[in-house]
């Protein structure tokens, strides 16, 4: 049997256990509260592994370990901002989100403030952070069939994005909360298996000592010593100062968007209380932690045993070397067959990341725009539960074709950009309205919409007159030049812009409401009048 | 900067809440550790930041066998996070979840009431 029909059917396999997860997950789905929040019934250790799945996406999986392989220290550098960023989310975010808010990150805005400007301005940012992102995925997934199946043919890819489409659609609109969350946690569980399987198994071949590892690593990619250096990748010597202005704005987005980013934040509302949502940020540290050290090895692993030069060839990013590697450790340790099962196992895996992480990101952008935008902007809040349930749905059906179509589209484009951009404009935007909105007495509406829309605003305006949208031949359009700004990471101005505009608005406006802030901080540190998890 | 004074201020069952010594306690121990290391953690990951872009020289100095200084810095980064997120875990189970719990019986009787 060849590794592409054991891939497929092991996929397939996957696919069909999850949907009778999210159709058992469907029949249990019954209000608002199931829908959006999977009944608040989830325990920490479940809701970590999920926050696991959502956010080890077949970028950091196929993405770090190809960087690590063909620019050796940068890739591991950008795992690590990845992972830091958890520590904001779990001290500053998760607990006092999951007290004061009800589904999603506008509830903890709107609090205080007049709520429709707000939950506007919270939806806008929510639905565009999510598109750019799941839009990222999707293209990912029509150019990794091509690589992983030999399917080169743009039906082929256009398939693979309309398949994953309505996977994931069915997910959402079945499942709701529950159905993705289950998604989540067999994706994790799968990805971190494989992941410990192939580390563990390259270690063996180095006797288990890094330094060797690390030393083959360096000499198969011909360039010695520099590639177990930081400089290969981010601000290279030919870059100068602009490369390393660059590396940090990339680093506070990475470091400051997880907190920020709205289907990572909708996990806190899936578990009991705040106490369990803090557990949940502490599984998840431990198992994304754990992820991007596995990494580390399949990175440098791929480079020691397949050799930066092939990787190279068969993807010009890298994003085969954990396939190939887990093709040549299967050949090395247990023959040819190894080679094909493990190959086939990696393959399937990767896919199952990307329809999990792709289902978490509909979910996210649906249930702002039923909850914040329907029902409370449209219908003022005068709508029943069944009815926003209803909305939900529809729209994570209409959100899903727009992926699919935009998905068509872009897949001759270059769309890597967008889960940088995705995390800019969540740490310029989402996180100043969220910090402010959770620490700071006299924060107001008029603040709130100033930090979200400047934050957002800033990040994307920089980022179209930036190298990665025109005038390099990397770039999203290569026969335009319109970029000024000559950063590809807006973070370093968008973030403090972002702050510096929550202030601004906040100062200039009159607004300021004692109660309502005495109300949100009892609640957030005391958990008074958190919302409750619901039994059936 | 004036604030416009609320003329219902010091009413409601949160703001009596708010005003009890216990809750600016809690409010202080939260703060007196998630905001200092906040500030610790992110100065540390800009550090590391900063070192890979402008002192190659120093982080690629040898260690032992292959490992050098960036792998080391790098590897630091996951030690502190797991160290902090523990550290603050064991911590709110004992200084905060208790007074939390004490304040939120407080709190929702005076809404009750």
């Amino acid at each position: 049997m060849s590794h592409e029909t054991l891939s497929v059917i092991l996929f397939l396999t996957f696919v069909a256990g999850t949907l009778a997860i999210t159709l058992w997950a469907g029949r249990h789905t019954k209000d608002a509260t199931d829908f959006y929040a999977g009944g608040r019934s989830f325990s920490g250790g479940q809701n970590g592994l999920a926050i696991g799945g959502d956010y080890m996406s077949a970028a950091s999986f196929l993405g770090i370990a190809g960087l690590i392989a063909l620019y050796g220290y940068d890739g591991f550098l950008y795992s690590i901002g990845f992972l830091v960023a958890w520590l904001v989310a779990l001290l500053l975010v998760a607990e006092l989100m999951r007290n004061s808010g009800k589904f999603t990150m506008a509830d903890v805005l709107a609090f205080r403030m007049s709520p429709r400007p707000v939950r506007t301005a919270a939806g806008v940012s929510t639905i565009t952070v999510s598109i750019f992102y799941l839009l990222a995925q999707m293209v990912g997934a029509g150019a990794l069939v091509a690589l992983l199946f030999g399917f080169k043919s743009e039906f082929a890819k256009g398939a693979t994005i309309v398949l994953v489409g309505i996977l994931m659609i069915v997910y959402v609109v079945v499942g709701g909360m529950k159905g993705t969350t289950w998604v989540q946690i067999v994706k994790a569980i799968l990805l971190m298996g494989g992941a410990t399987l192939t580390a563990v198994l390259v270690l063996g071949k180095f006797g288990f000592n890094l330094s060797t590892l690390l030393r083959d690593a360096a000499t198969q990619s011909g360039k010695s010593g520099d590639f177990l250096e930081p400089g290969l990748r981010y601000a290279t010597e030919a870059q100068g100062l602009t490369g390393k202005l660059d590396l940090i704005s990339l680093g506070l987005a990475l470091v400051l968007g997880t907190a920020g980013l709205p289907h990572i934040l909708i996990r806190f509302y899936t578990v009991p209380t705040a106490r369990d949502a803090r557990k949940s940020v502490l599984w998840g540290i431990a198992i994304i932690g754990s992820f991007y050290l596995l990494t580390l090895v399949l990175g440098f692993g791929a480079a020691a045993l397949v050799g930066t030069k092939e990787i190279a060839a068969a993807n010009p990013a890298g994003n085969t070397a954990a396939p190939q590697l887990a093709e040549r450790i299967g050949e090395i340790v247990f023959g040819d067959v190894g080679g094909t099962v493990l190959l086939a196992i990696i393959a399937a895996v990767a896919f199952a990341t990307i329809l999990a992480v792709v289902a978490g990101l509909t979910l996210a952008s649906s249930s702002s725009f039923a909850h914040d935008l329907y029902a409370h902007v449209f219908k003022k809040g005068n709508v029943t539960d069944r009815e926003e349930v209803r909305v939900a749905r529809i729209s994570a059906f209409v959100i899903g074709a727009v992926a699919i179509v935009l998905g068509i589209y872009a897949q001759k484009l270059n769309v890597a950009f967008l889960v940088a951009l995705a995390f800019a404009v969540a740490a310029s935007g989402n996180l100043p309205a969220i910090l402010y909105s959770l620490f700071w007495k006299r924060f107001n509406t008029a603040g709130a919409v100033s930090a979200i829309y400047g934050g957002l605003g800033s990040a994307v305006v920089l980022v179209i007159f930036s190298p990665v949208v025109s005038g390099t031949p990397k770039a999203l359009f290569t026969d335009s030049d319109f970029s000024f700004f000559p950063l590809e990471n807006p973070g370093i101005i968008s973030i403090p812009f972002g702050f510096f505009c929550g202030w601004l608005g906040t100062i200039l406006s009159k607004e300021y409401n004692a109660q309502k802030y005495a109300e949100i901080e009892v609640r957030s540190l005391t958990g008074a009048g958190a919302e409750k998890a619901v039994h059936h | 900067m004036t604030l416009e004074k609320d003329p219902n201020a010091g009413g409601t069952p949160y703001e009596r809440v708010q005003a009890t010594p216990e809750f600016q306690e809690l409010k202080r121990r939260f703060r007196a550790f998630a905001f200092p290391m906040t500030a610790a953690f992110l100065s540390w990951y800009l550090l590391y930041v900063v070192l890979s872009g402008w002192a190659r020289d120093f982080m690629g100095t040898k260690v032992v066998g292959s490992i050098n200084i960036a792998l080391v810095f790098g590897l630091l980064q996951f030690v502190t996070t797991f160290l902090i997120a523990w550290l603050y875990s064991r911590r709110a189970e004992a200084k905060l979840d208790p007074l939390a719990a004490e304040l939120r019986a407080k709190a929702e009787e005076e809404i009750s009431a």
